[in-house]
């Protein structure tokens, strides 16, 4: 029988990382409170007590907690980083998601017996990256951005020992991550230095009549006319005006979803199928785990067909109720 | 210690000719280091490797130190290919990916650590450093205070060089946001990047210059700017001030730097040739489209 990859599935608090558990998860990942992961909100990740009681509670049921430290090491700051790594290891996470190269070298020399993954927000999109940090840092796993197409990731598996995990449902950066800086050219913060994109706190709504304009730190990132629905103003997927034309310049709001692709996906050899949104519900992450180890149980049939009720399940949770397969089929190359 | 000025990247796709007549001026220019090669899309070949390697050794010979920089997402078999081929024959390296990084080590070759590796800390910049790096360049987005914690915490011997003049190149992506515009494939694009050579400007809706298409890349649409924090910049201990091409202006904007620079005297209208607006938040530590006052 085909080995099936891992699903790997967001916990944003403990119901999630319960709900991930007991719909069918292989693998949860978390963050601790603080700006070394990149979903650094209020009310969201884990003390060190939840993450112990998490961890337990995965791993009495055989099943891997991963904990990311992926955003970059803040100069002066570097401490809370290795701080952070230090309480991974010692809480006895299965393995640290790390994007910082000072870090991982750090994590690698200080923790030997610690499993390291590169995280997405690492950039690497080519097998000489993650070849490198496998020789340097002993990298188990390399997590791929979501800028490449079927056969280049089927590419970069043929040429390195090291795992890959690739998106299979969630928000879609459509930048390569670890890439992208628009964020804090709008409002001073970053995935790569505070762990946020558009963060919440520069966000407001103002009505004008009927219309609701959606702002990101004073800039007009989308506007609604009465009825519309409104989206949260993720800066690229806003409608911006380019020679004249209004349209979503960048991208449309829009889910990943690789339900149609998974048996290419487990017949490259992909290692592990990721799930985004530990900043989502507890609801989100049941449903959005159940849907995906349903299909992922099916898909290694010689008669694998997407279900109806699986596109329904995750339509609703779906950002602007559309999905797509993004860079693995690219419509638009 | 006098900062020196070099040349960027070229990030816009322009005709063969006018590329060849940028590189031919600039031979005369008060830059010391000239960034050459295609950092932005693998489609872009109005100049060949042969055609890069052949700038490089003009430039060699007009007395620049020549850096060959990579493109900073590698994705396909094609993008490492041509990697090697340059970085083979053209002696110095800007790696803006680790791949290009491994590719650097492997063959030997000192590279430049460039500004999308993503060096936030000094431990990061050291471990680059044992690889080969001989020379690194902030990210965009750190400004002052950050550079100087990174200088700080260092302890490998590096050169500096900051991103002073330009348009920011802030995201990559793997689509093609030109060929969108103009409802093409990338595939099929029909080089429409040519007819753009400072790229597209993007807009709010209220009229707001906010971004900047240039392909796969997403840029600022105003110019970043640190001219009026250059005497900040001369007391950090910094080696070199980068300039980023653009399509008109960019010879006298290195001339007002390299006046500047030697306390002559400074043109009384810098702003002028950047009429879309300078910037400079992000070196107050701030949104990067923010424009601060200098208090120096």
């Amino acid at each position: 029988m085909t080995r099936l990859p891992q699903l790997v599935c967001p916990a944003g608090s403990l119901p999630a990382l319960k709900a991930a558990v007991d719909n069918g998860a292989d693998t949860v990942y978390v963050g601790f409170k603080n700006a070394t992961n990149a979903r650094n909100f209020a009310g969201l990740n884990f003390t060190d007590a939840q993450l112990a009681e998490g961890i337990r509670y995965a791993q009495s049921k055989k099943r891997e907690v991963l904990i990311a430290i992926n955003t970059y090491a803040q100069a002066g700051r570097v401490q809370e980083w290795h701080a952070s790594i230090d309480r991974a290891a010692s809480l006895g996470a299965d393995a640290v998601i790390l994007a910082d190269l000072g870090l991982l070298a750090y994590a690698h020399k200080t923790h030997p017996d610690l499993k390291l993954h590169l995280s997405v927000q690492g950039s690497a999109t080519n097998f000489e990256a993650i070849n490198l940090a496998h020789e340097a840092f002993g990298i188990r796993r390399a997590v791929l951005p979501r800028v490449l197409t079927l056969p280049q990731v089927e590419y970069v598996i043929n040429n390195t020992p090291v795992e890959i995990e690739t998106f299979g449902f969630g928000s879609l950066c459509v930048m390569a991550e670890g890439r992208c800086i628009l964020s804090s050219y709008a409002t001073g913060q970053s995935p790569n230095t505070h762990g946020v994109c558009s963060p919440a706190a520069f966000v407001r709504w103002d009505n004008q009549g009927k219309t609701m304009n959606a702002r990101l730190n004073g800039i007009l990132i989308d506007r609604f006319e009465d009825g519309e629905p409104a989206g949260y103003p993720t800066l690229c997927k806003g409608r911006f005006a380019v020679l004249g034309e209004t349209y979503y310049a960048l991208e449309e709001p829009v889910s990943l979803n690789v339900l149609a692709i998974l048996p290419e996906l487990i017949r490259i050899g992909v290692a592990a199928i990721k799930v985004e949104g530990r900043q989502r519900s507890p609801a989100y992450v049941a449903e959005v785990t159940r849907t995906l180890r349903a299909a992922l149980d099916a898909a290694g049939n010689a008669d694998f067909q997407v279900k109806p009720q699986w596109s329904t399940a995750l339509d609703k949770v779906s950002e602007g109720h559309q999905q797509t397969l993004g860079a693995y089929s690219r419509p638009w190359k | 210690m006098t900062m020196k000025l070099t040349l960027g990247p070229l990030l816009y796709y322009w005709p063969r000719q006018q590329t060849l007549d940028f590189y031919a001026a600039a031979a005369n220019w008060p830059v010391d280091v000239v960034y050459l090669g295609e950092v932005v899309c693998g489609r872009r070949h109005e100049l060949r490797d042969a055609d890069w390697l052949a700038l490089a050794e003009e430039l060699t010979t007009a007395g620049k130190e020549v850096v060959i920089a990579s493109q900073a997402l590698l994705e396909s078999s094609s993008d490492l290919n041509g990697l090697k081929r340059l970085a083979e024959k053209g002696g110095r390296l800007e790696a803006n990916d680790l791949g290009a990084v491994k590719v650097a080590r492997d063959l030997g070759i000192p590279f430049v650590a460039g500004p999308h590796l993503n060096i936030y800390n000094g431990q990061t910049l050291d471990w680059l450093a044992e690889q080969g790096a001989v020379r690194w360049v902030p990210p965009l987005e750190a400004g002052k205070a950050a550079l100087a914690a990174i200088l700080a915490e260092k302890t490998c011997t590096v050169e500096t060089e900051v991103f002073a003049h330009g348009r920011l190149p802030l995201a990559f992506s793997a689509r093609c946001f030109t060929a969108r515009h103009y409802n093409l494939k990338k595939d099929s694009c029909e080089f429409r990047c040519l007819n753009h050579p400072d790229g597209l400007p993007i807009n709010t809706r209220e009229g707001q210059d906010f971004l900047r298409i240039n392909g796969t890349q997403t840029q600022s649409a105003a110019c970043h700017s640190l001219w009026g924090a250059l005497s900040q910049l001369q007391g950090m201990n910094l080696d070199l001030l980068r300039i980023s091409p653009q399509a008109h202006y960019t010879g006298e904007i290195v001339a007002a730097f390299a006046a500047a620079l030697a306390e002559n005297t400074a043109p009384a209208d810098f702003a002028q040739w950047n009429p879309e607006g300078l910037v400079n938040g992000y070196w107050h530590g701030n949104a990067g489209i923010k424009l601060e006052e200098e208090t120096t």
